[in-house]
């Protein structure tokens, strides 16, 4: 009915399923739970670059950029739910955000205002950096800027987008970034109820999103992405119009990024320019590479790894663990140019094909005499 | 944005901002041209490039202690032994970089920024914890101090001087190695064919490092002019990359003067552009006209000409 390489999509969904949704939650405290939703945050902009990097070869430095904005977006909104009139009656101007009112600010910035609402802010989450990634690939990929150029101009965004917000201290909270977030339309997003929800949410919406990333990459499109990737001029010279795709799929992960980065603010209650600059972009291209930038799952599971390995270890031995870091990169990309998943792939392969084609023979032997 | 200054206050301002530009342009240009012999002439993206700018300070900061406690006799000359040092240091340790990571990588660029990547994480943790994590400054020796009045508003400082100096033999000396000796001769032949270069004789896997460990040197020596106008920590040097990157992907990478423009331009403007704003709105501004003239103009200011 499947083909083998569906059939173990299928059973690897349903593991990563399995682990996101019973294992880790069962088997975690609440304060570690927590952690793994902020890592999971991450992931989605891990599972973008696998179809962007890994499948188009297009490596973006400034996915910090489309995190962040996701982030801020989010941030804005709950950072006008915490600062009600009666909240904020303490400062000179009540009713705007207490940076704000600490920067001689009295009348809330025009962008400020749409997020008042919610489903504004949903629709920005995903618009906002889709929009930038646009533009920027727009005017990098129609001009045939790519490789390192590409990657180094990002990270320039991303360095201007990091001074910008901390410059701009009154409208964006500055070097601190938009903290003291509360409620999400009256629900308090601080409890350990609402910690859980939303880890599963955070860990469902993961999953969906892993579907739609699949769903291209397995498509005619994906298969054209690749070609891209390895012989963009024969594409060309084929008649497609290559500057289309690549700004397709950059938006397409930039909007993954973003909707990761609007869980971080829900789960972690603050959002600042740490996370948009050039040190968290490369990380987070560094959780793609050790986990596999080819694999959708090898993604999640290095992001899942490293962040772990970090937390543990910079906890005890933070020296240790930079060192540690710095080798993990370094040893990727010498030994392991396909991370933990082409251990997988040498490895394990064979016996997931065996022992799928196994059960599908058992399964479909009875029907087989009958015909 | 003039309102409020007559002409001659103008005047001084503007060369007041320009030296300070020029001395910045010092810096950039140390720092690009290091990544101008990598990145234009190898095709290797090094992001430890900073952290060999701060090895070079450290070892700046090294030397003027140990002048400072032995040899105090000495101690007005110890910056020269300094930048020699730091040459010897961060291009030392380059040459090991290529021979231990780099010669792996040289057909997939974008994995050699991962690499380095990881490199300068454990460079500037190594400095770190030799150094500890905060700030440290050089004492200069006092004929290095102090500054020469022009006129009664203009002050040029003499350690901005002594900077620029050290800018123009750097840049002449790269120069001359590269387009005037025979080692350059061959570095360009590795350049631009690698097989037919290795085919006539020429041992292109030493051409390499040399080439790589000079990079770093002048880096290095970026690095100890730094410390003649600012203070060192183990991560001062992230804080330059990306300016740098810039200076050399803007200028054209394949070629030295159009480094040495974009250097200027950027680094003059900047300068500028800070006394009329605050520093960091002049930075988004100038990065964000750089990032603009880049995509009219993809392959910088003084590209060679070359069918694609």
């Amino acid at each position: 009915m499947f083909s083998l390489q569906n059939r173990k999509d299928i059973l690897f969904f349903s593991i990563l399923a399995v682990v996101l949704l019973v294992v880790l939650p069962v088997g975690l405290d609440a304060f570690r739970l927590t952690l793994v939703g902020k890592y999971l945050t991450y992931a989605f902009v891990a599972i973008g670059l696998v179809a962007c990097w890994g499948d188009t070869g297009i490596l973006s430095l400034g996915q910090g950029i489309f995190f962040g904005l996701g982030g801020y977006c989010m941030a804005m909104f709950l950072k006008l739910q915490a600062s009600t009139p009666e909240a904020t009656k303490s400062q000179s101007t009540p009713g705007i955000p207490d940076f704000m009112d600490w920067n001689q600010i009295t009348a809330l910035p025009w962008f400020w205002k749409p997020f008042h609402s919610l489903s504004f802010t949903f629709l920005a989450v995903l618009a906002v950096p889709t929009l930038l990634a646009m533009v920027i690939g727009i005017a990098m990929f129609r001009r045939r800027v790519g490789g390192t150029y590409f990657a180094i101009i990002t990270q320039a965004i991303a360095s201007i987008l990091t001074i910008l917000i901390i410059g701009q201290q009154g409208y964006t909270g500055g070097v601190n970034g938009i903290t003291d977030l509360r409620t999400l339309n009256g629900w308090d997003i601080q409890s350990d109820h609402a910690k859980l929800v939303l880890y599963y949410v955070g860990a469902i919406l993961l999953l969906v999103c892993m579907l739609m990333v699949r769903f291209v990459r397995r498509s005619k499109l994906g298969r054209i992405l690749r070609a891209i990737r390895d012989q963009e001029d024969r594409v060309r010279f084929s008649g497609y119009n290559v500057a289309n795709f690549k700004i397709f799929i950059f938006a397409f992960c930039a909007a993954m990024a973003g909707i990761g980065g609007a869980l971080f603010t829900l789960e972690v209650g603050f959002m600042s320019p740490t996370f948009v600059g050039i040190v968290p972009s490369i990380e987070m291209v560094i959780y793609c590479a050790v986990g596999g930038r080819n694999s959708l799952f090898g993604a999640v599971y290095g992001t899942l790894v490293v962040n772990w390995a970090r937390t543990s270890f910079s906890e005890s031995l933070p020296e240790l663990w930079t060192f540690a870091m710095g080798g993990l990169f370094i040893g990727i990309v010498l030994f392991l140019p396909g991370g933990l998943a082409s251990l997988y792939r040498t490895h394990l392969d064979r016996y997931v094909d065996r022992f799928l084609s196994a059960l599908s023979s058992k399964a479909s032997s009875p029907t087989d005499e009958k015909a | 944005m003039f309102a409020g200054y007559s002409v001659n206050d103008l005047a001084s301002i503007f060369v007041m901002q320009s030296f300070a530009g020029l001395i910045l342009f010092s810096v950039f240009l140390l720092m690009a041209l290091g990544l101008a012999i990598v990145f234009g002439q190898m095709g290797v993206i090094n992001m430890a490039h900073g952290e060999f700018m701060i090895l070079g300070a450290y070892t700046t900061y090294v030397c003027s202690q140990i002048f400072e406690r032995w040899l105090p006799g000495l101690f007005g000359l110890y910056f020269f032994f300094a930048v020699i040092l730091a040459f010897i240091v961060a291009g030392g340790i380059g040459m090991l970089l290529e021979w231990s990571l780099i010669r792996f990588l040289y057909k997939r660029p974008l994995d050699t920024l991962l690499a380095t990547w990881g490199v300068s994480l454990i460079l500037q943790q190594v400095l770190r914890s030799t150094f500890g994590a905060r700030e440290v400054g050089v004492t200069l020796p006092s004929w290095m101090m102090g500054s020469w009045n022009l006129t009664d508003t203009i002050q040029i400082p003499i350690n901005g001087m002594i900077v620029i100096s050290l800018t123009l033999l750097i840049t002449g000396g790269v120069y001359a190695l590269l387009y005037r000796s025979g080692w350059g001769k061959q570095v360009r032949a590795v350049m631009q064919n690698r097989s037919m270069a290795g085919a006539v004789g020429i041992d292109t896997e030493w051409v390499d490092r040399t080439t790589f460990g000079l990079g770093c040197g002048v880096a290095g020596v970026a690095g100890a002019a730094f410390t003649m106008i600012g203070s060192t920590s183990p991560t001062a040097g992230q804080q330059y990359i990306v300016d740098t990157f810039l200076v050399v992907a803007f200028g054209g990478t394949e070629s030295l003067g159009g480094t040495i423009a974009s250097a200027f331009s950027i680094s003059q403007v900047r300068s500028i552009l800070e006394f009329f704003f605050n520093g960091s709105m002049a930075q988004v501004i100038v990065l964000l006209t750089v990032v603009g003239i880049l995509m009219i103009r993809p392959q910088g200011l003084f590209a060679l000409k070359v069918r694609r």
